[in-house]
């Protein structure tokens, strides 16, 4: 048995330790927001957070988080109204939407390293997470919004 | 539906009892819907029919005014339903907000189910728009009985019908009105509608309906899809595509994984996924990690020891030979012009094999229900599949029903849907829910990617660079040859052909005789199965057109856009037919020539940076989207690479009905064309594909990303497609860009760095 945290309530799941995090968050919790794309980390579809830190979910095992706290796509806002989330909808970001939950955990990662970050903070940090249908220039554009929106900043917005 | 959650904004409803939305009402009863905040307390689909008024099988709305539009296209990041509906609701009068969708599951009525070509809008529009037009004027004629008013006194809007000072809401007229009307198809046909000028939604902006559930885990993809009871299974590939057959399975050491189940070889009467073995397991874990301990013996098919390089050495040497292929074109006069000619050009071309890769790996899930096969899966061409799935079970079409998901990309890969046969083959066998999950690695050996391609090119020209005579042969693996041969139109020699296979080679140039020849690549058909890729044809017959366009300029000595412009003069077949190609090639010179405008054509660039330009008119010559672009790239002497600076693109697809999702779909496009002009792409190896996940294989990233400028064209025309038509040009102008900035031709995609180094070696 293994407990840990996930948006904000305690589970105990009975599974191999050695589980990746993902599929017992989509198979065991039910939490399906999560996506599943390369299953060797190099996609981004399936990031969460750990402790506030977005992982790739497909290669964490589920013993790496005994006792932590978990954020999924469905915890990280209780309304769905992080300003990532109003920002995405702004911009009208997601075509297929299957990439977008780890775009999305990945960039409020990012924005608490760097709040007010550059093309090439962007490019660096987001240059992990694959979206097929290249949505790539309404991302971008969203995560300035909702950056310039959690500074404060009402004019960049 | 076991834990599957049920957050506000995506609906998934208990069983209904709407009969019309389900063959029987049988199942679980999904149906994949959006529904709008505000009128989330009210399930109009589960409204008794006699509550409703539906006009036509595509919308009804409900006694609270709801209008419910039934969309019958896969949703796969285009925002169809948006679109669709936004077409409906425009005749209809309707009030946008309290419109909503419903992605339908599959049911003769909705006629042939198919999501791809470009051809959603372009197709549904017209009988859309009259369902509207029909709805519309029934409400007015029974909203004026209810108001007491002339029915030429009433006119509609916004969910209302109004009179004077007086008016009613769309909602009591369903409600108090007797709107008993269902419209023939024959006399929907008859319905006029709007002019564009009277156009309330239609080419004006919104926000996707479906969006919303993308930002927050809510969407519901076919991964997502789950059943009381169900186990997980994982494939086995075998080592060839067709002709595998299994030998033995030892599964020993699976049975050291804990959840481990069985394995099975599958019986398949329908020869879709020969030689295939399924791994049962209790979890998509132990389904993967079993899989891996399963040794499989196959007898491999006759193909094993087939590589890229073989494919197109026989495509060449089907080119070679004159005899065979069919031809889309063939006018008199072409060898005689070719013979008389001042100078004459001929290049090849060639294209790699190419991944779909859509981020969701293909997955199904299946049971059997009181003697009816249930499919949950994301699906592109329904109506292509059907069969096939009730060949492979041996039933009737009648006993099985596809459910509706989200798509997780699409891309032409859901086009085929042979993933869903294992599925079923496996409930079948075990009694048992069937849940299939790949691995990406899976799902890229699996992959019906796009199949290596081969060209050659010749060109005659007379007097002062004019163009006599074009001939253009083509050779790949044929996707329609393979898995629909019955739907191919014959050439003008009687011979079936592939038009995914083709178009783009029948352009719109006017270039004197003229010959284009099809030739469907045998060897790649048996080796894999070739697949539909998003632009399918024309995102590598244009590559070939419009690079040779570049390299004939040249050689005419002519600016390469003053050389198109010569060509594309409207003239005999490159004239235009209404309703679609309205204008012809003179709308595409238009493009072409705001193009050049937009993207600086002719100024001045920095050292070993250049601009390229190509034009073409999206997927076929009946349903033209013309599109034109500007690239500017920058490579690099040294070590070969290419960087995609701006990318500028001027469409015009006549109306645009959702301007935010054409542009949209505008900018991925772009991007798939310059993935797979620079990053991306894949070689055939002795069966199979080389490059199975994201360490080799290497589309476009965020930091690849050029500066865009995309103009749509503000038109009045009939709508015709933007899903795949951006795609077309962006490799062509950046191979012309590449000329411009370091003079090295390449005639090879993708272009990557040696390929560039290589080009600029031999030119010195």
């Amino acid at each position: 048995m293994t407990t840990f945290q996930v948006n904000g309530r305690t589970v105990a799941v009975d599974v191999a330790p050695d589980t990746p995090l993902l599929w017992v968050l989509r198979d065991e919790i039910g939490l399906k927001g999560t996506k599943f794309g390369c299953g060797i980390g190099m996609c981004g579809a399936c990031t969460v957070h750990v402790e506030g830190r977005a992982i790739r979910s497909c290669i964490t095992p589920l013993d790496a988080v005994a006792g932590a706290t978990v954020t999924t796509i469905e915890g990280l806002d209780p309304d769905g109204q992080h300003p990532l989330q109003k920002a995405w909808i702004k911009t009208q970001a997601p075509q297929c939407g299957y990439c977008q939950s780890g775009q999305i955990m990945q960039a409020a990662s990012m924005l608490k390293d760097f709040p007010d970050p550059t093309d090439r903070d962007i490019d660096a940090v987001m240059g992990g997470s694959l979206c097929r249908c290249m949505a790539y220039i309404r991302i971008r554009k969203a995560i300035k919004i909702a950056a310039a929106e959690m500074r404060g900043d009402a004019s960049n917005g | 539906m076991g834990s599957v959650l049920k957050p506000p904004g995506h609906r998934v409803p208990s069983p209904l009892s709407r009969r019309s939305f389900l063959i029987g009402a049988a199942g679980t009863g999904i149906v994949l819907g959006f529904m709008r905040p505000g009128l989330a307390a009210v399930d109009a689909l589960s409204t008794p029919p006699d509550q409703l008024f539906e006009p036509t099988v595509w919308y009804s709305i409900g006694r609270d005014g709801s209008v419910t539009v039934n969309i019958a296209k896969a949703e796969m990041g285009q925002h169809i339903g948006t679109a669709l509906a936004r077409i409906v609701a425009d005749e209809l009068e309707a009030d946008w907000e309290r419109v909503q969708l419903a992605y339908v599951d599959t049911d003769p009525k909705w006629g042939y189910m198919v999501t791809g070509g470009s051809w959603s809008v372009s197709h549904s529009f017209m009988p859309l728009s009259q369902a509207g037009a029909a709805g519309r004027i029934a409400l007015i004629e029974e909203g004026a009985k209810l108001l007491g008013a002339d029915r030429e006194a009433c006119s509609a809007r916004n969910g209302m019908v109004s009179a004077g000072d007086q008016s009613i809401a769309y909602g009591d007229i369903v409600a108090r009105g007797d709107l008993r009307r269902v419209y023939s198809a024959d006399e929907l046909k008859q319905m006029p509608i709007k002019q564009p000028a009277d156009r309330r939604l239609i080419g004006h902006d919104t926000s996707a309906i479906d969006i919303p559930s993308k930002t927050d885990g809510s969407a519901r993809y076919g991964l997502d899809a789950e059943v009381e009871g169900m186990i997980y299974a994982r494939p086995k590939i075998p080592p060839t595509r067709n002709g595998s057959k299994v030998l033995s399975i030892d599964d020993q050491a699976a049975k050291t994984v804990k959840g481990y189940i069985s394995s099975i070889a599958l019986e398949d009467p329908s020869d879709t996924v020969p030689g295939w073995v399924m791994v049962f397991a209790d979890s998509v874990t132990a389904a993967i990690r079993a899989a891996d301990k399963v040794t499989v013996q196959w007898q491999a098919g006759d193909t094993a020891n087939v590589s890229e390089q073989d494919i197109l050495d026989h495509g060449g040497a089907q080119i070679a030979d004159p005899k065979g292929g069919s031809l889309l074109v063939n006018d008199d006069g072409l060898e005689p012009a070719f013979a008389a000619a001042k100078t004459t050009l001929e290049q090849t071309y060639t294209t790699s094999s190419m991944l779909h890769f859509q981020l969701e790996p293909v997955n199904g899930l299946a049971f059997e229900k009181d003697g009816v096969f249930e499919i949950h899966t994301g699906n592109q061409w329904q109506s292509l599949i059907l069969p096939v799935l009730a060949k492979a079970l041996g039933v009737g079409q009648d006993k099985i029903i596809m459910r509706t998901y989200l798509i997780g990309g699409g891309f032409g890969r859901r086009l085929n849907g042979d993933y869903a046969v294992p599925v079923a083959l496996a409930t079948k066998a075990v009694g048992k829910p069937v849940k299939m999950v790949c691995t990406r690695a899976d799902d890229a050996r699996f992959d019906s990617f796009r199949s290596p391609s081969i060209q050659t090119l010749r060109m005659a020209f007379g007097e002062g660079g004019r163009v006599t005579a074009m001939d253009h042969h083509a050779a790949a693996g044929w996707p329609t040859g393979v898995m629909a041969p019955s739907s191919m139109p014959k050439g003008v020699n009687g011979v079936p052909y592939d038009p995914f296979s083709i178009s783009g080679a029948d352009h719109w140039y006017t270039v004197g005789a003229q010959r284009v020849r099809a030739l469907s690549n045998d060897l790649a058909n048996r080796a894999f199965r070739p697949g539909w890729l998003r632009s399918v044809g024309p995102g590598w017959t244009n590559w070939a057109v419009e690079s040779f366009m570049d390299e004939a300029a040249h050689a005419a000595g002519i600016d390469a856009v003053a050389f198109r412009l010569g060509l594309l003069d409207g003239t005999g077949r490159n004239a235009g037919t209404a309703p679609f190609s309205v204008g012809g090639a003179r709308r595409q010179a238009a493009v072409l020539k705001r193009v050049a405008e937009r993207g600086g054509w002719g100024s001045a660039m920095p050292k070993d940076t250049g601009l390229g330009i190509a034009t073409t008119f999206g997927q076929e010559r009946d349903m033209p989207t013309w599109v034109a672009c500007v690239a500017r790239v920058r490579v690099n002497r040294g070590n070969g690479v290419v960087t995609l600076e701006k990318l500028s693109l001027v469409v015009d697809a006549g109306s645009i009905v959702h301007p935010d999702g054409a542009l949209a779909q505008v900018e991925g496009a772009a991007l798939w064309g310059a993935s797979m002009a620079l990053h991306e792409g894949t070689e055939f190896v002795k069966g199979q594909v080389k490059d199975t996940n994201l360490d080799t294989y290497t589309p476009l990233r965020m930091g690849d990303v050029p500066e865009m400028d995309i103009e749509l064209v503000e038109s009045a025309e009939m709508p015709t497609g933007l899903g795949e038509p951006a795609t077309t040009v962006v490799g062509p102008a950046i191979a012309n860009a590449i000329f411009a900035a370091v003079g090295a031709r390449l005639r090879h995609l993708p272009m990557r760095p040696p390929a560039v180094l290589q080009a600029l070696s031999s030119k010195s």
